[in-house]
């Protein structure tokens, strides 16, 4: 599955949509998730792709981990693997 | 109805061993905040928090009385030692039948729960010391603060986790009020420094690496810290009798339920909260002259409390002014509240309010009275205290100077 596919199936798990269901310009609250449900995410991500994301969520603009829509978690997480990998 | 004063104190947390100590830091702003001293701290994510410093269990228990104290019942006998000297109480057998102890707590025995896990799963020992209930138990700070003195009245625990010894100090207060005890011991106490416990913590993302600056437009988080305080709350005609020095009087209390989230504070209850707290005393809200907030340094806790506090003091005559002494001593959970009504009283003793430290800059949108970074002098004759905890659970605590 690509990490497009995985994260989009972790969003969509959480918001209790359908995958496809899930558009790439979603944002946060457009998936019908609050900041809960953020937290949650993120340590679901963490664990699939066996990686640290760091966000705290007293000040989330201030972190490289971008939120603001579905295709730009994918963008962040694509980033930490790189890194990770690189 | 029964009056109810306070006539002793005592603490031990990460600005000092007493409540000399922990005035003075508060008072010069001091920072109990520094980097976190625990196994495995190196795998931890967060490295900084409020612990109590220079701290060596031998110095106040005996070896074989440490097999049954967790730190947190540890931190409460001290705390409730120094306070019932201060309060120079004499304990007839029949005043021991009517004095009982309510200790808050969020972990209890966090500590020796994590040790004795850590020997049967991680070093696979077989068996534990045979006295790890007794130790890890909510209520051992309680038991082994009446165990102590011989306390037989009302005793419990209270876990409402960081409004649990506002909890305790509203619960020992209707008591005396409704003359179900003549003296209640009543604080809290928390030692949840412990690896797993910040480990859970961390998960939620609201903890500061940076400190812990409370109202502050650059806030980022809570810092954790740990300690205790204890108070003597007596029947105030009681007090008067015996020539006791009386600190305060508990003039009103709330206790209330969101009834709404479990992690995320109301503006609606936390308003509800001071509101009832106010009823309760009878008094109008121009009379309350300061607030030691529940001020975490989270973004949301200090918004939502800020809101509420503008709110129900809109239409005072003078704002009461605000600090919150978090960014001192970090948040000791269950102990926080306690430890914050130690400022409460100082204030109406020396007509000084210790200030919020660490503000760089204050937020705008916070439209409440703060007192930042420096104390400031100010006549301060009603001072009311605010716990706000997870779980949606809130208590509010009013004093009045004598």
């Amino acid at each position: 599955m690509t990490i497009q596919a995985t994260v989009v199936k972790i969003l969509a798990e959480k918001a209790l949509l359908k995958p496809g269901d899930v558009k790439l310009d979603f944002s946060i609250s457009d998936l019908g998730l609050d900041s809960l449900g953020i937290v949650e995410i993120i340590f679901a991500l963490e664990e699939q792709f066996n990686i640290e994301i760091d966000i705290n969520f007293n000040n989330v603009n201030s972190s490289d981990f971008d939120i603001s829509t579905v295709q730009e978690i994918i963008k962040s997480i694509e980033k930490i693997l790189e890194n990770k990998n690189g | 109805m029964p009056r109810v004063v306070i006539t002793g104190r005592g603490t031990i947390n990460s600005l000092g061993h007493s409540v000399k100590e922990t005035n003075l830091a508060m008072v010069l702003g001091e920072s109990g905040i520094s980097n976190l001293q625990i196994i495995d701290s190196s795998k931890l994510n967060i490295n900084i928090a409020a612990q109590v410093k220079g701290y060596n269990p031998l110095d106040f228990f005996l070896k074989n009385e440490l097999n049954f104290l967790d730190p947190f019942s540890q931190f409460a006998l001290i705390s409730a030692k120094e306070a019932l000297s201060e309060s120079e109480l004499i304990f007839t057998d029949e005043l021991t039948e009517n004095t009982g102890v309510i200790i808050g707590t969020a972990g209890g025995g966090l500590n020796t729960q994590e040790d004795n896990y850590r020997l049967v799963f991680q070093e696979n020992k077989n068996k534990v010391h045979p006295f790890i209930v007794p130790k890890m138990m909510h209520n051992a700070a309680a038991s082994n603060v009446a165990k102590a003195y011989g306390f037989k009245g009302v005793t419990y625990s209270i876990s409402s986790a960081c409004a649990s010894s506002n909890h305790a100090i509203s619960n020992a207060f209707q008591l005396i009020r409704s003359g179900g005890a003549k003296v209640m011991i009543a604080g809290g106490s928390d030692s949840m420094l412990t690896f797993g416990g910040i480990k859970a913590w961390e998960g939620m993302r609201i903890m500061s690496k940076t400190g812990c600056r409370p109202f502050c437009l650059t806030r980022d988080g809570l810092v954790q810290g740990e300690g205790s305080a204890v108070f003597v709350l007596e029947e105030f005609n009681f007090a008067v009798k015996r020539g006791a020095n009386i600190l305060a009087e508990i003039i009103g209390c709330s206790m209330t339920s969101d009834g709404h989230d479990l992690m995320s504070p109301s503006v609606v209850g936390v308003k509800r909260a001071i509101v009832k707290s106010l009823d309760d005393a009878h008094i109008p809200s121009d009379l309350v002259n300061y607030i030691n907030a529940h001020g975490t340094g989270t973004k949301i806790n200090d918004q939502i409390e800020a809101s509420a506090i503008s709110s129900v003091f809109s239409n005072s005559i003078k704002a009461p002014l605000v600090s919150s002494t978090k960014s001192m001593h970090g948040h000791a959970m269950g102990a926080s509240g306690a430890i914050e009504l130690l400022s409460c009283i100082y204030a109406l003793n020396h007509n000084v309010v210790v200030p919020t430290i660490n503000v760089i800059k204050e937020d705008p949108e916070l439209k409440i009275n703060l007192i930042n970074n420096e104390p400031r002098e100010a006549n301060v004759d009603v001072a009311m205290s605010n716990a706000f905890a997870f779980g949606g659970l809130n208590s509010v605590v009013i004093l009045k100077s004598i």
